[in-house]
């Protein structure tokens, strides 16, 4: 039965092709069905594959499909791997990438370009699996850059607009930047270990290299820099807010629930690798750390709806990052599915919002929308409370098993964790000031608009509404994974955490919330106000630019570039050779001038050569 | 007997294509298409023997020997290994590619224009398949001649100054290679007592340690231009952009192609200690051609010279993996050629189809073809992402490769040579962006030259196929291909070891 892994991603792929070269021919409705039924058959092969590991009764399968290139001592397959972390990742994969295809045949049904939209997101499908199902690292690189072509294609989906098409190739090339350090890294490994295949590399990295060694740093720090591309982690996390210019469901897909997440993914499938590096390993959690603090702080200030999610998903993929950096592995990739949940809800409710609103993304346009938008009511409230980690919500259950992981690391825990405490007053002020904007006060514009809704956008909201509740309380079947690390976290657990830690956990969102109640609610204190302290003000500026960073690369990097290039447009290597051109055409026209036909000229150089030979002879 | 045909099928052809002219202008395409098929058949004959019998170097799976001028040493000496069979195949496929892009935009002095097509193809197989070294350098000047013609006569506006400015760096490095050769000849007959051209006899030719270098030089030179190497690349931009789509095709293709295949067969194993002294510079150029030529390539408004610096590029790649004289950098540099030859060629005909519909190579006057012609975008998409070197397609394999080997060679020559893997990303998205994304000029009313902009037809669509299937193929089962160059490399490899061992022992 372990065969049909090879099913998984086979059925979207089947379904890329058939869009791909009979998309124009095929009317709509059979569109959606091969779009969104490719992924619902993969979803039901997935689970038929995961029965056994749900009921905890399972060991690691592996299937080699094919060998896929094999040069001297090189050697690479198309092998699948199947153990409990690739489990939720599948499900994830498949799951919630279901629910938003289904989302996407009502959403997406106006656009001309329908085929191309399901083709490009059933390939994405097809890749997103590939990656987490590889036993080996080049296989994993495929899917890697299979994901990364498909958000290329899909947040440029809107061509005609350059500045999509500017945003997609920022994600492209900045993630690029990324991956390239990954493939050093995987020279590194393989010129080391001499095999890229991720279970024997992981077992001969613990035999041969101590902890702390220079190649372990190096190797982590280089998939670190892979893994920091994909997710937009710092300092690589500019283009996410960017490719929100793509359509709203993949946003959802794409940049929240599942590749922006391969970074974590990466990471936790090395863990015993990055076990061996503690320092990068404390890096991995400050810069999961930087990142969340600095993504919730820009979140509180943005304007656009979708700006504000995408701050928000780099905001909660850092907590991901911190629960990778203290050793909390499981809780890592436990809110990685609850984020999906949590965030592909939201997404999918602000395509409503979006589409409903002809367009609209500024929430300062919208206000009072919760009588005329019901479902995406519903669905903005229940995900935000799950992004506020609001008690009992899947989302309280994942921060807060991260948050203790961090109090255990020993040393710079405690400071860990008030960092992602002081994270989590943030996200409850920016995830409900969204709520308060849009949905309660006045509305402040498009009075009359109805919902748009139908069946197919409302039934993956219902379904996400209820995961984003209850999520929490889904075990994921990764403990044979992280066996190792997991007991350690229990066993710092018993010690280190009180009762008063964990009032904290709870209040400090409910405090968030209630401030930003104060403010975008009921009107106690105003932002506007605010406002008029310029040390605010300058603070506000700053952080809805996201720091700074944009402008700092762009002086950094592509000015220089730019200019580099305008410069030497015209090759200088070549004006050396353009040079000799000239310097024979010189010469030649010299030449021309010497052969005058005039005989006293000729005499006149035969006696100056006669001279100059005597004279040099006497000097001799 | 079936490499002698192959250069004689191009042979005969070509001055049949050009007779048929006199009996109707559109016989010529047909003759040649039909030289190219039956060349396509006897390759195929060769694939089968390559696959049953057992090859290595020197272990050829068809040769033929003749006598050509016996006091000197010259023989007609053809001979083929797994190598040659891929590159046979990659010539004749690509030949085809070419007559077919040529088939509606040649329309004057076509009997000509096929006869220098045909011709050039022949001295590629020559040079492909030629092992006596004064044959080779035969095939080596016959392949520049009628491509000097294809340029002058069909380019477009500045033909003439690109014409001649290939012709004289190919032909000036050339002169350094027959210096070279005849150097080694000579002390040849100085160490075994007679004149011998067989490249077999010349392995074993032992130079002395002062000029060593220099006679190596002269084959680097020549090698090194037509692959090319910063800095002798600059002939390239100009080539391209001036010649018909055709001459685009065979010149990135295939020869290009040819300076690489040089260097492996022999530059490297002539060499082996002046190669191992040289190869830091060799990969130092190797990096440069890399990086300079990508960032160059950015600041293109003209998209033929925009992909010709692209193309200098990726044969950086190939010379890294080369220099870099292991089996993975070796089978990288193979893969390279490979995939680069599709990839290339299919970049170059779709940027002569553009210019073939709308009269100009500029991009600054493109913008948002996607609408009208969306097969082209999606093929030009295809394209472009295997030129980044997206994994799933050849050219990733053989960047790869080749950089694997260099990084167990030397790590700081592979770091920085990935960074052109970034840069490439950067320049193949941008050509999406300014020629097919963006707003249409049509819908804008901006424009009416445009109008003509018509999509692929099925013929054109036939070929970019083929091309897809095959850089798939290369990138999802590369093993068919490395096969065939596995055992020859391993072969190189090895005796490359034995003889710088050799030459250690003997130093002793």
């Amino acid at each position: 039965m372990f065969e049909s892994l090879g099913l998984l991603p086979t059925f979207p792929l089947l379904g890329f092709l058939t869009l791909f070269l009979a998309g124009g021919f095929l009317p709509r409705r059979m569109i959606g069905l091969i779009g969104a039924g490719s992924i619902g058959l993969s979803f039901l092969v997935a689970l038929s594959i995961v029965m056994p590991f749900l009921s905890g009764d399972s060991e690691e399968v592996r299937h080699v499909v094919y060998t896929w290139l094999s040069v001297g001592n090189f050697e690479s397959t198309f092998g699948l791997y199947l153990d409990g972390l690739t489990v939720v990742m599948i499900l994830v994969i498949t799951g919630v990438g279901f629910l938003i295809h289904l989302y996407s045949t009502g959403f997406m049904i106006d656009d001309p370009s329908f085929s191309r939209f399901f083709a490009i997101m059933n390939l994405f499908v097809a890749s997103m699996l590939i990656l987490v199902i590889a036993d080996n690292l080049l296989l994993l690189y495929l899917g890697w850059e299979g994901v990364g072509l498909c958000s290329y294609l899909l947040i440029g989906f809107w061509y005609t607009d350059p500045e999509n098409g500017y945003a997609a190739r920022k994600a492209f090339v900045t993630t690029r930047v990324g991956d390239t350090s990954m493939a050093i890294g995987l020279f590194l490994l393989f010129t080391q270990l001499g095999t890229l295949d991720i279970q024997s590399l992981l077992v001969f990295a613990q035999d041969r290299w101590d902890i702390g060694s220079g190649f372990a740093i190096a190797a982590t720090l280089l998939l670190l820099g892979g893994a920091v591309g994909k997710s937009a982690q710092l300092p690589l996390q500019t283009w996410l807010p960017d490719a929100m210019a793509g359509p709203t469901p993949i946003s959802a897909l794409i940049h929240a629930a599942t590749m922006v997440t391969a970074g974590v993914y990466l990471i936790a499938r090395m863990h015993p690798l990055f076990e061996l590096a503690p320092n990068v390993q404390l890096l991995v959690a400050l810069i999961g750390l930087a990142t969340l603090l600095i993504a919730g702080f820009t979140a509180m200030t943005q304007h656009d709806i979708k700006r504000i999610l995408a701050y928000s998903t780099i905001s909660q993929i850092g907590y991901m990052f911190l629960g990778l950096g203290v050793g909390a592995w499981s809780a890592s990739i436990f809110h990685l599915m609850t984020h999906a949940f949590f965030k592909a809800l939201l997404f999918l409710g602000a395509g409503t919002v979006i589409l409903s609103l002809h367009h609209e993304h500024d929430i300062f346009k919208m206000g009072g929308k919760w009588r005329q938008l019901p479902v995406a009511f519903a669905s903005f409230m229940i995900g935000s409370l799950a992004l506020a980690a609001f008690p009992f919500t899947s989302g309280y259950f994942s921060k807060d098993e991260i948050l203790i992981g961090a109090l255990a690391v020993e040393g710079v825990g405690l400071w860990l964790w008030l960092g992602g405490v002081v994270g989590a007053f943030f996200t409850g002020i920016y995830s409900f000031r969204l709520v308060f904007v849009v949905f309660f006060g006045e509305s402040r514009g498009h009075h009359d608009e109805g919902e748009v809704t139908g069946l197919a956008m409302a039934l993956p909201l219902f379904v996400l509404m209820v995961l984003a509740l209850l999520g929490g309380f889904i075990h994921i079947p990764v403990d044979n994974v992280f066996s190792h690390g997991a007991a350690l976290g229990a066993a710092h657990e018993e010690h280190s955490v009180s009762t008063f830690m964990h009032a904290v956990m709870i209040v400090v969102p409910l405090l968030g919330i209630g401030v930003s109640y104060l403010f975008y609610c009921a009107g106690v204190f105003s932002v506007s106000s605010l406002m008029k302290l310029p040390l605010a003000k300058t603070l506000h500026s700053f952080w809805y630019s996201g720091w700074g960073f944009d402008c700092l690369y762009k002086l950094l990097f592509i000015s220089p570039f730019l200019w580099l290039s305008k410069v030497n447009r015209r090759d200088v290597v070549d004006t050396f050779y353009a040079g000799i051109v000239v310097l024979s055409v010189f010469g030649n026209a010299v030449s021309v001038r010497s052969q005058s036909g005039l005989l006293r000229w000729y005499i006149l150089s035969i006696v100056i050569g006669i001279v100059l030979l005597v004279s040099l002879g006497a000097f001799l | 007997m079936i490499l002698l045909s192959l250069v004689g099928v191009f042979f005969f052809g070509g001055l049949l294509a050009w007779l048929s002219e006199f009996v109707d202008v559109r016989l010529p395409r047909w003759v040649a298409m039909l030289s190219a098929v039956i060349c396509a058949g006897l390759i195929s004959r060769l694939v089968f023997m390559v696959d049953s019998g057992g090859v290595g170097l020197l272990g050829w799976v068809d040769e033929f020997e003749g006598s050509w001028i016996p006091s000197l040493g010259i023989d007609f000496f053809f001979a083929a290994d797994g190598l040659t069979v891929l590159m046979l195949a990659l010539t004749v496929l690509l030949g085809i590619v070419s007559i077919a892009s040529a088939w509606d935009e040649i329309k004057e002095r076509a009997g000509f224009f096929y006869f220098n097509l045909l011709w050039t193809l022949a001295g590629v197989v020559g040079v492909f398949t030629a092992l006596d070294l004064f044959l080779f350098f035969f095939f080596w000047e016959v392949m520049l001649i009628p491509m000097y013609f294809i340029i002058a006569i069909w380019g477009h506006e500045n033909r003439r100054y690109a014409a001649t400015k290939f012709f004289i760096f190919t032909q000036v490095t050339g002169m350094m290679m027959l210096v070279s050769l005849l150097c080694l000849v000579y002390f040849h007959s100085l160490q075994f007592g007679e004149f011998s051209f067989n490249y077999n006899d010349l392995l074993r030719v032992d130079l002395p340690k002062s000029i060593d270098l220099w006679v190596m030089l002269g084959f680097f030179a020549a090698f090194a231009t037509k692959l090319p190497s910063v800095p002798f690349h600059s002939w390239l931009p100009d080539a391209h952009s001036q010649a018909p789509t055709a001459g685009s095709v065979l010149l990135a293709g295939v020869l290009l192609k040819t300076g690489a295949y040089g260097l492996i067969r022999f530059t490297i194993p002539l060499f082996p200690q002046a190669t191992a002294l040289f190869a830091p510079i060799a990969m130092s150029l190797a990096v440069i051609s890399i990086l300079y030529c990508a960032k160059v390539a950015l600041a293109q408004t003209d998209i033929k010279r925009l992909i010709a610096y692209t193309s200098v590029s990726h044969m950086g790649f190939v010379l890294l993996g080369i220099y870099a004289w292991n089996e993975l950098g070796l089978q990288g540099a193979v893969m390279t050629m490979l995939a680069h030859g599709l990839s290339a060629a299919a970049l170059f005909m779709l940027a002569g189809g553009l210019q073939h519909r709308i009269h100009t190579r500029d991009m600054r006057e493109m913008s948002g073809f996607w609408i009208v012609a969306p097969k082209m975008a999606v093929v030009a998409l295809f394209f472009s992402v295997a030129a980044l070197g997206l994994p799933g397609l050849g050219n990733f394999v053989g960047e790869f490769l080749a950089l694997l080997g260099a990084f167990s060679v030397s790590i700081p020559a592979a770091v920085i040579a990935v960074l052109g893997v970034i840069f490439a990303s950067v320049y193949s998205l941008w050509v999406m962006q300014s020629v097919f994304q963006g707003p249409s000029l049509r819908q804008e009313g901006k424009d009416s030259t445009h109008e003509a902009l018509l999509d692929l037809d099925r013929r054109e669509l036939f070929f970019y196929g083929v091309m897809m299937i095959g850089l798939l193929w290369m990138g999802l089962y590369p093993q068919t291909f490395l096969d065939f160059s596995s055992g020859v490399i391993e072969d190189l490899v090895m005796s490359d070891d034995a003889a710088a061992l050799y030459a250690r022992e003997f130093s002793k």
